[in-house]
């Protein structure tokens, strides 16, 4: 308790000083920002897990072109792809609700007049609709020997889809990923547009309130970066554990009888 | 055990009858037939274009031929046609089953990447033949001390010089326990040093009695090792006999013509 005090008592003094920045606005505040914190880690993540589940199949169907599937979901993926996310969830939150029927559905009432589940579904059909379309150039890259021997020693069309065709998609997919959940976790500020208080919701709150910009905003932005971080590292840790057969090779093992170039 | 052990030549493992293969306009087989008794070894040879890459691919079904009728160990692959006329197998998990009892070896040994060597070798066990990891993992050992191979178990196929991954794909075909083996030039995509390992590997599996189906281009494995020897000329069979007398004493003026080019 004693140390606590004194921290925030150095922290008022030096607020009021020295800082062009109000740090005891932002250390009252910060409960709040990590509250935010949550509801954007909890749209992003919630998205990313069911989009991704959603792209798989998609992913599938256009690789392999079903007939009929395959140009739907491409109309799916062109519009969602094609058209910014924040007109998406407009369409969602103020569009669907000018409809009566919608209005009077059994979706009413729980799901689309709630921001949370308007944003939540525009998040997951838009980076279902991205993932569908880079996991099937990814399955396409699949090389055909692999798959051809994958026949050749009798593995039924869903065996070979688990065993050989996703892993190798999936690892070469990887990359590109983690560009998708970055672009994902940027694209949720767009949940502060629709009355929810994700991180950026509750910086907007703090300016609106304090009339203080940089104190909400780069908060925010210091909480948006802990976040960035923390998926690079997991990322490059699964790219260490999952993609070692695509670095080069390591100085010959001891006993192997070639010769160092 | 002992029965099959002491099984007499007549005990046919794999024979093709007739078989075509069209692609589009263009008939590539025009009528190809094999007969391949328990411990065969058959060497199919013909300059490329000649049809004997396809015809093994058409065996198990990788390509599938126009007509012709596949029979392994008594069993016929069930073809039928569809509308268009166009042939395609009956029953997709009799291909499957077929396949699993016939493993090939191929050109560019088609590892899956992203598995280690040992991975690699147990996963037909495991996922198609059904068995433990542990079952699968004994035997595994087995096969790949068998092609020398077992010190490089936990590499993956991009680490490993051609010559080894070639070895570590005939211990996965291994590991099948197959009644037949396809080997579809097996040598063909591996620098010049490096044939002489898989062709060992090849060699010794021959000399224990295994039945072997093998497209190649090396004449003196096809003259010491096999027990028949089959040249292809534009889709056909131009000459077939044993290798003594195919090589001692070439009938066809093409098979002549072959042997001179390939010995310059």
């Amino acid at each position: 308790m004693e140390s606590e005090r004194s921290f925030y008592e150095y922290l008022q003094s030096f607020s009021e000083t020295r800082s062009p920045i109000d740090f005891v606005l932002i250390y009252d505040n910060l409960p709040r920002f990590f509250d935010g914190a949550l509801v954007t880690l909890q749209l992003t993540f919630l998205a990313l897990l069911v989009g991704g589940l959603i792209a798989v199949p998609l992913a599938i169907a256009r690789a392999y072109r079903k007939p009929f599937l395959s140009p739907a979901i491409r109309v799916y993926t062109y519009v969602f792809c094609g058209t910014p996310l924040l007109v998406q969830v407009y369409l969602f939150y103020f569009g669907l609700g000018q409809f009566t029927a919608v209005q009077e559905s059994f979706l009413w009432d729980p799901i689309l007049s709630n921001p949370w589940w308007c944003v939540i579904i525009a998040f997951t059909l838009n980076t279902a609709a991205y993932t569908t379309e880079f996991l099937r150039g990814a399955i396409e890259a699949t090389p055909h020997g692999e798959v051809e021997a994958a026949k050749a020693c009798g593995m039924s069309p869903f065996t070979r889809m688990r065993l050989v065709v996703l892993p190798n998609a999936f690892r070469r997919a990887l990359p590109a990923y983690s560009n998708e959940v970055i672009f994902t976790l940027h694209g949720s500020v767009i949940a502060s547009t629709v009355t929810l208080q994700d991180l950026l919701g509750v910086g907007r709150w703090l300016n609106g309130r304090y009339y203080l910009a940089y104190e909400g905003f780069l908060t925010a932005m210091v909480f948006y970066m802990a976040i960035v971080f923390l998926i690079t590292f997991v990322f490059r840790m699964a790219e260490k554990r999952f993609l070692g057969h695509l670095r080069p090779r390591e100085a010959p093992a001891p006993g192997s009888a070639r010769v160092a170039a | 055990m002992v029965a099959a052990l002491s099984a007499d030549k007549s005990n046919v493992s794999l024979s093709v009858t007739d078989l075509h293969k069209s692609f589009g306009a263009h008939e590539v087989l025009k009528g190809v037939s094999l007969k391949a008794c328990e411990g065969d070894v058959i060497s199919l040879l013909g300059s490329s274009g000649s049809g004997k890459s396809t015809f093994l691919r058409c065996i198990n079904l990788l390509e599938t031929p126009t007509s012709g009728l596949i029979t392994v160990h008594g069993e016929d692959i069930k073809m039928s046609k569809d509308r268009q006329g166009a042939s395609h197998p009956t029953d997709p998990r009799q291909v499957e089953r077929i396949r699993a009892r016939l493993a090939m070896v191929f050109q560019s040994f088609n590892l899956w990447s992203h598995m280690t060597v040992m991975d690699n070798v147990i996963a037909g066990p495991i996922h198609v033949l059904k068995q433990s990891r542990a079952e699968a993992i004994e035997h595994a050992k087995e096969v790949l001390e068998r092609v020398g191979m077992y010190e490089r178990r936990d590499y993956y196929p991009s680490h490993i010089s051609g010559g080894q991954q070639q070895r570590a794909a005939i211990a996965r075909a291994l590991a099948m326990k197959p009644e037949v083996m396809l080997f579809d030039e097996p040598t063909s995509a591996l620098d010049p040093e490096l044939v002489g390992e898989v062709l060992k590997v090849i060699r010794s599996l021959a000399e224990e009695g295994r039945t072997m189906v093998v497209v190649t281009h090396e004449m003196a494995f096809a003259r010491d090792v096999s027990s028949e020897v089959i040249f292809l000329h534009q889709g056909l069979i131009e000459e077939q006999g044993s290798p003594a007398q195919m090589f001692n004493d070439p009938k066809s003026n093409r098979f002549k013509e072959f042997l001179s080019t390939t010995r310059q």
